[in-house]
């Protein structure tokens, strides 16, 4: 298990600098799908657009399929959080959470948005954030997706199954062992790292 | 933000939000409670990331094209206004929402506590409890698993001390006492996942005494 220290992150991020200065794009190592999103976000480029359409509408409707919803659902939610990633794209943040974990909590919530009357109970944003994201942070936590898909596949078809019912909404808190064998140790080391870094962000800018 | 919440989310409780298999009821305290703690936040973070890792890992289904044309003839469409969740006073993000800029409407159930219903239907109810500082809430057992979150003061009962931002899960087995900290009157967010059995304490008097 490679766990990025904040020295490696550093890095990291050197060489991402560097690399931005020389070919004038993000890091060549971030994902596709992240550098798609990203001209999304800061260029508003709509071929990047219909790249990610390409790549997730079709796995978001298999995905959605897979834990009970009907073909139209699907559609009508693969549709409606693809026009949120477009308009909400200013709210993505590589450093902060994979791309695709935002698209599935987009998904998840317009589903259940769908299914009640009631809207559901979204915890408050915490996006507030000045200046540039650390390239290296970006790219490590990236790297990190990459690393828990991969821990995912490995696991024996019995635990997948077990992880997959819990993220169907399948299994209450009760039935969910506090111990579902998910391997998520080393991601939410990341992501602590990540809001570590961002409380100093926002205490500086309190005391500003 | 504050950073002496010790009682967080169990991981089975935001693996079940992260899933969607909670309730409204739930889904309010659980939201509440991550507005308020960032180790919350990060651990709901890290699962929804291993939910996006299941979304790149499916099996793709077919998506018509006039979907994707007719999407991309709505990009330049003003997007639909999404209410921002923001903390009003107290009150986090969630809960501010539900009460939609009023205040709550405090209504009594004896010994100086009062309560004001949020929400309520088959899968459980949700309300704000007001609990003058030293008073106990009268003994009352659930008859399943109830989510009670601090939001303003504190209290305690049998199985810990609770402050502002803790979360107190508690199965449907659970006797407990609770009693408000001294201080500011202790102000909570209590779920419970079965219907609401006590809107006024009368019935359950009765209750007490038909079962004897």
């Amino acid at each position: 298990m490679v766990t990025a220290t904040p020295a490696a992150a550093k890095r990291c991020h050197r060489a991402v600098n560097k690399e931005d200065r020389v070919s004038q794009k993000a890091g060549p190592d971030l994902s596709e799908e992240t550098t798609w999103m990203l001209a999304v976000r800061d260029q508003r480029d709509r071929s990047a657009f219909v790249r990610l359409f390409d790549h997730y509408a079709p796995r978001l409707k298999g995905f959605l399929m897979r834990g009970g919803a009907g073909a139209a659902e699907a559609e009508d939610i693969v549709q409606d959080v693809m026009l949120a990633i477009w308009h909400r794209a200013h709210q993505f943040d590589p450093a902060r959470a994979p791309l695709s974990a935002w698209v599935f909590r987009i998904a998840r919530n317009r589903q259940i948005d769908i299914r009640r009357k009631a809207g559901r109970p979204v915890p408050e944003d915490s996006e507030v954030r000045e200046g540039e994201a650390d390239a290296g942070d970006a790219l490590a936590m990236d790297q990190e997706a990459v690393r828990l898909r991969a821990a995912l596949g490995e696991l024996k078809p019995e635990q997948r199954a077990l992880v997959e019912k819990a993220f169907y909404g399948e299994l209450s808190h009760a039935e969910i062992q506090d111990e579902t064998g998910l391997p998520l140790g080393t991601i939410k080391s990341r992501i602590r790292l990540g809001l570590e870094r961002l409380r100093h962000e926002l205490k500086g800018l309190r005391q500003v | 933000m504050t950073t002496t919440i010790t009682h967080h989310a169990p991981e089975r409780l935001l693996i079940a939000y992260a899933g969607g298999a909670l309730g409204y009821a739930f889904d309010m305290v659980v939201a509440a409670h991550v507005s308020m703690c960032d180790e919350c936040r990060a651990r709901l973070g890290a699962i929804e990331a291993a939910g996006g890792a299941l979304v790149e890992g499916a099996d793709r289904a077919e998506v018509p094209d006039a979907l994707k044309a007719r999407l991309l003839d709505r990009l330049d469409d003003a997007p639909a206004p999404v209410a921002a969740s923001r903390r009003s006073g107290i009150y986090p993000g969630p809960v501010a929402a539900a009460l939609d800029g009023a205040a709550p409407r405090w209504r009594s159930v004896g010994m100086g506590v009062k309560q004001s219903i949020l929400h309520e239907d088959d899968g459980g109810s949700v309300r704000l409890l007001h609990i003058p500082p030293g008073r106990a809430v009268p003994e009352h057992s659930h008859g399943g698993a109830e989510l009670t979150l601090v939001l303003q003061g504190s209290f305690s009962d049998a199985t810990g001390a609770f402050g502002t931002g803790d979360l107190e899960v508690a199965d449907g087995t659970l006797e407990h006492t609770p009693v408000a900290g001294e201080g500011a009157p202790c102000i909570c967010l209590a779920a419970t996942d079965a219907p609401l059995r006590f809107r006024s304490w009368i019935p359950r008097i009765a209750q007490r005494f038909i079962r004897i």
